[in-house]
């Protein structure tokens, strides 16, 4: 590894749980701004987790502590493969397991509101893994490696070559980052009819290290979604930033603008949009290649 | 090297034995014996073989008196099916059964003498499918041997008929060994015979009428692949005057038309054995019988006889209509079985779904042809024996001791049988979760399936695998979730003490496996690929080593401590959240009367929107349609 991906992966370690906060922020009070409210200020987030680490902690067992330790580390280093520039693929297949834990962490209680909730979130992670995939397929086909530092270092901008890919990516972040109309298991606001789906149990410090995953969660996501247009010129990096903020903001507006949908509508909007944009898409890769 | 005849013949010796053992206690003895012994055969085999410098060895070219034998087991063969089919007023499946062997016997009587490299061939693939045999199987007989004791206490309406039972075994286990060794295309198709029989035999071993219904289903099915692989040698035999698998492989390669003719039908023949669609019915079908024999049957051996000589026609494959068809069906049961997976509460159908899904993984890399896919392939075939094999006895063990074998009663069973519920959260995260190598695999599977341009496959792996995680990871949530009934720790004597032993070597086994995937990849999969394709190709990059012995050390290390950590915290511990409507413990609420109810939690079956069995007979009727069209292009030769 070089002395570079080691910097990166520092930085990643310590800055991505505050990028992933200061995006929450964001979005709370734009959110706020949407519906009339003056919302709170931009770093409640961070103040929500500092109450919650503080707080007594109650909890229905001991194992979902143990879990959500497990689906921390396994983001942590899920974002450290991405950010040393390493291999993408395996990346996301240690991403979804990475959720299978969050999973875990959710059904060990047997709290009926949590296991209809992880059900759920099962059923999400089923309907955005395609997607997924294939995104880090499209980039493989574009520059003929899955390393993250090799697409990033090419000239060509993936975007331009891969919309349809980009589309389904964008579509399935919604479900990734919990927004309507697809948060079915839960939601980051106060307007789901399973409570607060899988985090009805988690409680102080077990919801602050499930909210802290999350955050690192959206980095990685934020990270892919960059990817589309970095190349090997420097202000390449601008224009992902803003790409990224463009992204963020659709997520924000879908989410208040539109109702939550039955899990079966999701699957079968998310599967088919997929097969066609992303598939049509990888067809014409592999026929210009 | 007398080895190879021992570990054909020993099996085959022991199984008149153990039919004259009356007293059941000693033959459980002479069981442990003789599978101990087989393992030791096959452990000294891979040995010997390594010392002698691991290279290809050829043996046996002349073997008259061999041939005399086989072929007349062949006949008598051929007799006890007919005489069974006609019983059972089953009398077309005979002729299956009479049409393939007249037409070997004829040629062997009448043609010349064919050229042969030598009868016995022993290389890399080879040893590890005797590994497989040898270790799977073995302890699976030695599972059985407790088991079947159990299964017989609590099912009295079952005729006791154990030392039959375990003759059909070990059988099984001879002509599997007898299968993978040979080089000579006339033996492999008679040891093919005796697998297909033997199986029959296994599935109809209740005698209830559902039974042996499945025997018979089981049978065509597989008699039919055994009429292609016959005709399929035949005609090889007849055009070129040879009948060993390598010269017909290498001619294929060449682009000889008789030998790609018979590639293809022996491939059909392969996808028959394997279960692929659309003969996947007969592995459902195959679950009535006793959980050894659907262990032994899906993971050590049967259906690996499919994949085994899929592999060893990989490198004819590459690139042709019969590796694209033979992708195609792959790849689509891959997709279609995981689909029909989800929508099953058994225990053991989930088991077969999964393993008619991912067969077709293996097939559709063994269709690719490519190196990557190939070694891809062979991973996933360990991986798949050992925790097939250990997902079974657990299923089997967990249904003899708590009475049912439905994934909703195992709600909470890491509390309630510690043991079985740990060894079946291991078997199933070995089949899809980082870091073992399934995932690896597919990840390789689907970085050889994007170089071929094979959109079909990249869909079928990206969705298929999607679909994967479901049905497991919903079950495995079912087995730590906190019980919501007693939760109470049941009996865990009645699991036998040979079950215990099979278990905890195959749990062993899985990890041992994972952790050393690095090791054998560049110690026996690269040589054994070297072999079959002559050159090398380096597969698994060293970024992805470091990452899988980083995610290995991750998984493996942190939940303990995590968990220490866990338990020392200074927690409250409170009532689930159910609306205020608790009733002071988690096993209920108050509903709307008032009164008391039980709670009951159920996982996600999709039973509305999925209907297996009339998307089983969608699928099978798309998969056979391909396959007749196809199949007609290529034996046309206008494909060819």
């Amino acid at each position: 590894m070089s002395i570079k991906a080691v910097i990166m992966v520092i930085s990643y370690i310590i800055l991505a749980p505050f990028a992933g906060g200061l995006m929450e922020g964001i979005d709370r009070k734009i959110s706020a701004r949407m519906q009339g409210r003056i919302g709170p200020p931009v770093l409640q987030p961070f103040y929500d987790v500092r109450k919650l680490m503080n707080k007594q902690v109650v909890a229905i067992g001991v194992l979902q502590l143990a879990l959500l330790l497990c689906y921390l580390t396994l983001m942590i280093f899920t974002g450290a493969i991405f950010f040393a520039g390493s291999d993408l693929l395996m990346c996301l297949f240690v991403l979804s397991t990475a959720s299978t834990f969050m999973y875990f962490a959710s059904v060990v209680t047997s709290s009926p509101y949590n296991t209809i909730a992880s059900s759920r979130e099962l059923i999400q992670i089923m309907t955005y893994e395609p997607a997924v995939l294939l995104a880090g397929v499209g980039f493989y086909l574009v520059d003929g490696t899955f390393s993250v530092a090799g697409i990033a270092a090419s000239d060509t901008v993936m975007l331009t070559r891969t919309p349809g890919l980009f589309a389904s990516f964008v579509l399935i972040l919604l479900i990734k980052m919990r927004k309507s109309p697809f948060d079915v298991s839960t939601s980051h606001h106060a307007h789901q009819e399973l409570v607060m789906g899988v985090k009805t149990e988690m409680g102080a410090q077990n919801l602050a290290i499930f909210t802290i995953t999350e955050w690192y969660e959206t980095t990685i996501l934020m990270g892919i979604v960059g990817l589309f247009v970095v190349t090997s010129n420097p202000l390449s990096y601008v224009g992902a930033v803003l790409l990224c903020a463009a992204v963020y903001f659709f997520l924000i507006i879908a989410d208040n603008a539109c109702a939550r949908v039955k899990w079966t509508q999701m699957l079968q909007v998310t599967w088919l949009f997929t097969l066609f944009a992303s598939g049509v898409n990888l067809l014409i890769l592999m026929l210009i290649r | 090297m007398a080895i190879p005849v021992f570990l054909i013949l020993f099996p085959l010796l022991c199984a008149p034995v153990m039919y004259l053992i009356t007293n059941n206690r000693l033959r459980a003895y002479v069981t442990y014996g003789a599978a101990a012994v087989i393992m030791a055969a096959t452990i000294a085999l891979t040995v010997f073989w390594v010392r002698n410098g691991a290279v290809p060895v050829q043996l046996y070219k002349e073997t008259a008196l061999a041939d005399h034998i086989i072929l007349i087991a062949e006949i008598l063969l051929m007799v006890l099916v007919t005489a069974l089919c006609f019983r059972h007023k089953k009398y077309w499946i005979s002729l299956l059964s009479i049409v393939p062997t007249l037409m070997i016997a004829r040629q062997e009587l009448t043609g010349t003498k064919p050229m042969t490299l030598c009868h016995i061939y022993i290389d890399h693939l080879a040893v590890l499918m005797c590994l497989i045999i040898g270790i799977v199987g073995s302890l699976i007989v030695i599972y059985a041997a407790g088991y079947m004791y159990g299964y017989h206490q609590h099912r009295k309406d079952i005729r006791d008929n154990r030392r039959y039972f375990f003759m059909l075994l070990f059988i099984f286990l001879g002509a599997m060994f007898g299968f993978v060794l040979s080089e000579s295309l006339l033996w492999i198709d008679f040891f093919w015979e005796v697998t297909s029989v033997c199986s029959f035999l296994l599935i109809g071993y209740t005698k209830e009428p559902e039974a042996i219904n499945n025997s018979f289903r089981a049978l065509w099915m597989n008699l039919l692949g055994g009429v292609a692989l016959a005709a399929g040698i035949i005609y090889f035999e007849t055009s070129v005057n040879c009948v060993s698998l390598h010269k017909l492989i290498e001619y294929a390669q060449l682009g000889v038309l008789p030998a790609v003719i018979a590639v293809a039908l022996v491939a059909f023949a392969a996808l028959t054995k394997a279960a692929q669609l659309p003969f996947s019915t007969w592995l459902m079908g195959a679950m009535v019988a006793p959980t050894p024999s659907s262990a032994l049957l899906h993971s050590a051996t049967m259906v690996k006889a499919g994949i085994y000589i899929l592999f060893r026609l990989a490198p004819a494959m590459g690139n042709t209509a019969t590796g694209n068809v033979v992708v195609f069906i792959g790849g689509f049961t891959f997709f279609a079985a995981s689909i029909m997976a989800i929508s099953q509460s058994d225990g053991k159908k989930v088991l077969a779904f999964s393993t008619i899904s991912n067969l077709g993984l293996m097939t559709a890399c063994a269709g690719v042809g490519a190196h990557e896919t190939v070694w891809a392939g062979i991973f996933l075939m360990m991986f798949h024996s050992v925790s097939k094999s250990l997902l079974f006895q657990d299923v089997g063990a967990t249904e003899n001791a708590t009475g049912s074998r439905d994934i909703e009663d195992m709600h909470g069973l890491l509390y309630r049988l510690p043991m079985l519920g740990f060894y079946m959260f291991i078997g199933i995260a070995a089949m899809f979760l980082a870091p073992f190598g399934m995932l690896i695999s597919k990840w390789s599977a689907l970085k050889a399936a994007v170089d071929r341009s094979n959109i079909l496959l990249v869909l079928f792996i990206t969705y298929g695998s999607a679909t994967t995680s479901f049905y497991w990871t919903k079950w495995m949530g079912k087995i730590i979730s906190r019980s919501h009934e007693t939760g109470e720790r049941m009996d865990e004597t009645v699991t036998g003490k040979s079950e215990k032993l099979s278990l905890t070597l195959h749990a062993g086994m899985m990890i041992a496996l994972c952790v050393l995937m690095p090791w054998l990849s560049t110690h026996f999969v690269d040589p054994l690929l070297v072999e079959m394709f002559g050159k090398f190709v380096n597969v698994l990059p060293g970024t992805i080593l470091v990452m899988m012995v980083l995610i290995m050390c991750l998984v493996f290390a942190i939940p303990v401590p995590a968990y220490l950590y866990a338990k020392k915290q200074q927690t409250n511990y409170k009532l689930n959240y159910m609306s205020g409507i608790n009733t002071g413990n988690n096993n209920a609420f108050v509903d709307s009367f008032g009164e008391e109810k039980k709670l009951w939690l159920s996982n996600y079956y999709f039973d509305r929107l999925i209907k297996p069995d009339k998307m089983m007979a969608c699928c099978q009727l798309i998969t056979a349609a391909v396959l007749i069209v196809m199949l007609s292009f290529i034996l046309g030769g206008v494909l060819a």
